[in-house]
């Protein structure tokens, strides 16, 4: 169990451009995989202005230098390096180390 | 020191003028202003007097109001014509006796109709077309005939054909000359514009002289020509020119014309000093001038001159243009060649039927006239040349060749007209009391019109008005920016032409081609929506998922809660009770909260994500199909009973909803669709408040676009009338695919029709006379969209792996542990969050 590494999904089930929710122990965590570099993020998936469980389903996309993802209920965008929202910098969303090792995805339970 | 009293004879377009600028003026305090007018009512828009046959109004067209003349102090006598000028004792004698002194006198008398000497052509039904009165005589009139004839084919006569042709008859137009608008056009654009007039269905007869009128065979009327030919009708309309009313001048022994006219100096004063005339009843420099912008000239000139100052009127531009029947025309300058040496240019396309021939001097360096039929974007630009005599550029021709690539044509913008240039002659704007408005603080035409009133006349300059506004806006360092977002510099129009021209199928590529960045949550689902549109293709494949909204990916709606809603499609309302009955079925199961739409079907709330594919399975099972609720596409065709059982029904509304669901459901577009259909005019559809509306004639259907409910509410537009199913299906495919070409990113069809140049006579000729002969283009790919159908569910639950993506969790079987629902009239909603925090009781949830 070193440094907590946990097996989300093989690396095929994320299609580049899209997200997924994977279940970290009691946490419900969104996946992320940017088109353009296959770069792979992860974030809460719970959307704390719209107050339920949707980021993952959200669309990811560039604003200036950030990558982000809108919040399917109301739209505000959250910078998926950092957790914070763009439109309201006064809340974020947690953010997750997740990497591709070899055919699968793994995301890090932080406490 | 008393007031000085002005008398103003005749309350027309030109008397109220010059009232408006005595009591604006800052000497207004020094007169007391008395009109007579013979009309039972004060002034009104002459121009627009056509657009009483299309639903305006008495009142829409009043230039002012008893009201105001009130409060202003201005007192006014209607109905009561004034038949002689003491000119001694300084009075004027009304038809009623009475009498009023004056110590200035302005004769703003106007013109009248002249109707030529033709026996028989006082009967009861031969009429003019000159005041509100007339046109109620018309419409009187048409109610019990079938053909009309204009006598007349210029101007004016054009106008009065289409009123009769508005009115629904058999419309003739009989000219004396050999050609149409002979005054204003060349022989070239006469004929092309008389081939236009022609395809409307208006017959031309030229070079006919009538020499008398007598009882006819099949109508009321036989107009017999001095060819021998002849022409049975049941109305007869004279507009064969206009006289000045001139009148009373001549019984007062004021100076007239020749031919008619009172004539005026430079300050408009007749030959009594005291007694000025201004209008269409005044003769300046041996003219009579029939247009409204030189009369309001010369009532701020005699304006001025009885407030002391000395304006001079110095003669007018007669140069036009305007809408005949629906065709562009524009005359200006020597529009016949008769200056010495002068050469022109000539561009004539049978095709688009275009017609425009320059007129140039002898040394070529000067623009001296212009026709243009057909189109005639360059006649702001080509009136300027002439009014500001200014040198042509290095090639005319390129004034009036059509644009290939594109680009604005011309080669001449408004950066080169000078400050002075009027740009908007009705109102006297200048480009510089436009750029001084821009300046100001005004950056759209609205605030344009209502700081100069530039555009607000006949409307002539409103293309060139807007060019200002444009250059100067841009001159003062705003940027007219209308890129979709950061990662397009383009419109969402210009996206669909890249897409549609360069066969491009991804957003990658056109990323990669044309923009920057990653996208976003603005241009992915704007581009997904255009290539959906061009080329259908599975909305969910591994390229397009990622462009789609949750709604899309997901085929559903998501809910405040993350849950999705299920919306079969039930095409034009019409369900089975076995279909019923499985919705009431699966909704039972998924313990579904349902619930029925406005939109004449059937939303099953609260589906988890899992559950989705396990409730369209059933469904699809069933013979549902998808009901698009989610996408940016085709909605409901609501339908009402229609023919099959209503006692009113003129035709079968249900089945005509149904095929039309049919036709487009799945039809991609920039915002969503809503289209109704009616089976008589009562209406129980409400198809006159959606995109595309369809009402059941005793003829066929008329076609409605362009309506809107939701949050800024407006009434569809006739579009069409009396369309057999065929052509009705015709035209909604043009109209789909040319909103679709052109439209903004969520921009419904109101407000693209709102914003869309020329409006609905545009629209109209786009989709009707297939003006840009796109029509086939139109309709094809229409085609093969159609021919691209899929039910999106039906394809997703074929596919296991797509399958994979409705569960919450990746990596477990686990429901979303935030859900909570509480019982009300007896089905499940979301629990608010007071009732999470107290701890209601919450309902289990089934699997
Ligand atoms: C379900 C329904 C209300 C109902 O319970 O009756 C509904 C529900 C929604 N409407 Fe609606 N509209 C519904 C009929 C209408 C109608 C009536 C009609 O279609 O005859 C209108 C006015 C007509 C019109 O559009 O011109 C209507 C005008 C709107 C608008 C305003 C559109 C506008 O142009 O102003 C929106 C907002 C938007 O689209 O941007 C909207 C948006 C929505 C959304 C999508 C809001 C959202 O993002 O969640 C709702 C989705 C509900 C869902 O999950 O299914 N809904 N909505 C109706 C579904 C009809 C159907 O069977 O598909
Ligand atoms: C259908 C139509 C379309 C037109 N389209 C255009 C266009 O597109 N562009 C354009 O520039 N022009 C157009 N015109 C012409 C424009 O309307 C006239 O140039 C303008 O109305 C002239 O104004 P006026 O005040 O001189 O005459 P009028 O508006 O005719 O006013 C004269 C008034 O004086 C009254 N009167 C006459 N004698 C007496 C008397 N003895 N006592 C009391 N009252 C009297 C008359 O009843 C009338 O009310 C159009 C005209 C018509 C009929
Ligand atoms: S009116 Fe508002 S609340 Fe009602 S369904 Fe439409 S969008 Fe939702
Ligand atoms: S020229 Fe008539 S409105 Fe401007």
């Amino acid at each position: 169990m070193s440094d907590n590494w946990i097996t989300v999904c093989n690396d095929s089930d994320l299609t580049p451009g899209t997200g997924l929710c994977a279940l970290i122990g009691e946490e419900q965590v969104a996946v992320f995989k940017i088109k353009k570099t296959s770069e792979l993020f992860a974030v809460s998936n719970y959307d704390p202005i719209g107050e339920a469980n949707v980021l993952a389903r959200g669309m990811t996309g560039s604003i200036g230098d950030a990558l982000v993802v809108a919040s399917p209920l109301y739209k505000q965008h959250f910078n998926l390096a950092t957790g914070e929202c763009l439109e309201k910098p006064d809340v974020s969303v947690k953010t997750y180390p997740v990497r591709k090792n070899g055919d699968v995805i793994e995301v890090q339970s932080v406490a | 020191m008393a007031k000085q009293r002005v008398v103003v004879v005749g309350n027309g377009m030109v008397g109220h003028k010059f009232i408006d600028t005595i009591i604006g003026a800052p000497e207004a305090n020094n007169f007391e202003v008395v009109t007579f007018s013979a009309e039972p009512r004060l002034a009104y828009d002459r121009v627009q007097l056509s657009s009483y046959f299309s639903g305006a109004s008495a009142e829409q067209l009043m230039l002012t109001s008893e009201g105001y003349y009130d409060e202003k102090g201005v007192k006014y006598v209607l109905n009561e014509k004034v038949v002689e000028i003491d000119r001694a004792a300084k009075k004027v004698v009304t038809a009623s006796g009475r009498e009023e002194s004056y110590d200035t006198l302005i004769l703003a008398t106007g013109s009248y109709p002249f109707v030529p000497p033709i026996p028989g052509n006082d009967g009861e039904h031969c009429l003019v077309y000159r005041t509100i009165e007339d046109l109620e005589a018309i419409t009187a009139s048409a109610q019990s005939s079938k053909v009309g004839v204009v006598v007349g084919g210029g101007l004016l006569g054009l106008e009065a054909a289409n009123a009769l042709k508005c009115l629904g008859l058999e419309t003739h137009v009989v000219e004396f000359a050999p050609r149409l608008m002979a005054v204003q056009l060349d022989e070239g654009g006469g004929a092309l514009l008389r081939r236009k007039i022609e395809d409307l269905g208006v017959s031309v007869h030229t070079q006919k002289a009538t020499t008398e009128i007598v009882a006819g065979e099949n109508c009321r009327y036989r107009m017999n020509f001095a060819d021998g030919s002849h022409l049975e009708t049941d109305l007869i309309l004279f507009s064969a020119g206009i006289r000045p009313e001139d009148t009373l001048a001549r019984q007062a022994e004021l100076t007239v014309g020749e031919r008619g006219g009172i004539v005026v100096d430079n300050q408009c004063k007749t030959s009594d000093n005291n007694i000025y005339a201004i209008g269409e009843c005044a003769l300046w420099g041996g003219k009579i001038f029939g247009l409204v912008a030189p009369g309001y000239s010369m009532a701020k000139v005699a304006a001025g001159s009885i407030c002391g100052k000395s304006d001079e009127f110095v003669g007018a531009d007669m140069s036009t243009k305007l809408k005949l029947l629906g065709v562009d025309v524009a005359s200006i300058g020597d529009a016949h060649g008769l200056t010495p040496g002068s050469l022109s240019y000539t561009y004539t396309d049978d095709v688009e039927q275009v017609y425009k021939r320059l007129i140039v001097s002898a040394d070529r360096k000067k623009l001296v006239g212009a026709v243009l039929v057909g189109e005639v974007e360059a006649y702001g630009n080509l009136l300027q040349l002439v009014l500001n005599d200014m040198d042509l550029p290095e090639s005319p021709e390129a004034l009036i060749l059509p644009s290939i690539d594109g680009s604005a044509s011309s080669g001449l913008g408004v950066d080169a007209l000078p400050e002075t240039a009027v740009i908007c002659s009705c109102y006297d704007v200048t480009k510089g009391q436009i750029e001084q408005a821009v300046a100001g603080g005004a950056t759209d035409m609205a605030a344009i019109k209502a700081m100069t009133k530039a555009s607000t006349g006949c409307g002539g300059c409103a293309a060139l008005a807007k060019q200002v506004l444009d250059a100067s806006l841009l001159s003062l360092g705003y940027e007219v920016n209308t890129d979709i977002c950061e990662h397009f510099a383009h419109t969402r129009q210009e996206l669909a032409d890249i897409v549609r021209v360069k066969k491009i199928k991804t957003f990658d590529q056109l990323l990669e081609e044309h923009g920057k960045g990653h996208g976003c949550d603005i241009c992915k689902p704007a581009v997904g929506s255009i290539l959906a549109s061009f080329w259908n293709d599975y909305v969910l494949s591994d390229d397009n998922i990622g462009l789609q909204d949750t709604n899309d990916i997901y085929l559903g709606n998501m809910q405040k809660d993350g849950t999705y809603s299920v919306v079969p499609r039930i095409a034009g309302g019409e369900i089975t009770p076995e279909k019923l009955i499985v919705i009431g079925e699966v909704a039972k199961e998924f313990n579904l909260y349902t619930k029925i739409t406005g939109g004449q079907r059937i939303d099953l709330f609260g589906a988890q994500l899992h559950e989705l594919p396990l409730i369209w399975e059933k469904l699809v099972a069933a013979g549902f199909e998808t009901g698009h609720a989610y996408g940016k596409s085709v909605r409901t065709v609501k339908s009402c009973v229609g023919s099959t059982w209503c006692r009113y029904g003129v035709d079968d509304s249900v089945g005509l909803a149904i095929d039309i669901e049919n036709r487009y459901k799945g039809l991609r577009s920039p915002h969503k669709l809503k289209f109704a259909v009616s089976g008589c005019t009562r209406e129980c559809a409400e198809a006159q408040c959606k995109d595309v509306g369809i009402i059941a004639t005793e003829n066929g259907w008329n076609l409605y676009v362009c309506g809107n409910g939701g949050m800024r509410p407006r009434h569809a537009d006739l579009f069409a009338t009396d369309l057999d199913t065929e052509t009705l299906i015709k035209y909604i495919d043009r109209f789909l695919m040319f909103y679709i070409r052109t439209a903004d990113r969520l921009q419904r069809t109101s407000v693209w029709l709102e914003n869309l140049q020329g409006g609905l006579d545009y629209l109209k000729k786009v989709v009707i006379d297939d003006a840009l002969n796109i029509g086939a283009e139109l309709e094809a790919e229409m085609a093969a969209n159609i021919g691209n159908y899929q039910c999106e569910w039906k394809t997703t639950l074929e596919s296991p792996e797509r399958l994979k993506r409705f569960n919450h969790f990746i990596n477990s079987d686990q429901k979303d542990s935030n859900l909570a629902f509480v019982l009300e009239r007896g089905q499940r909603r979301p629990a608010t969050k007071e009732e999470r925090e107290n701890k209601v009781t919450l309902i289990e949830l089934v699997d």
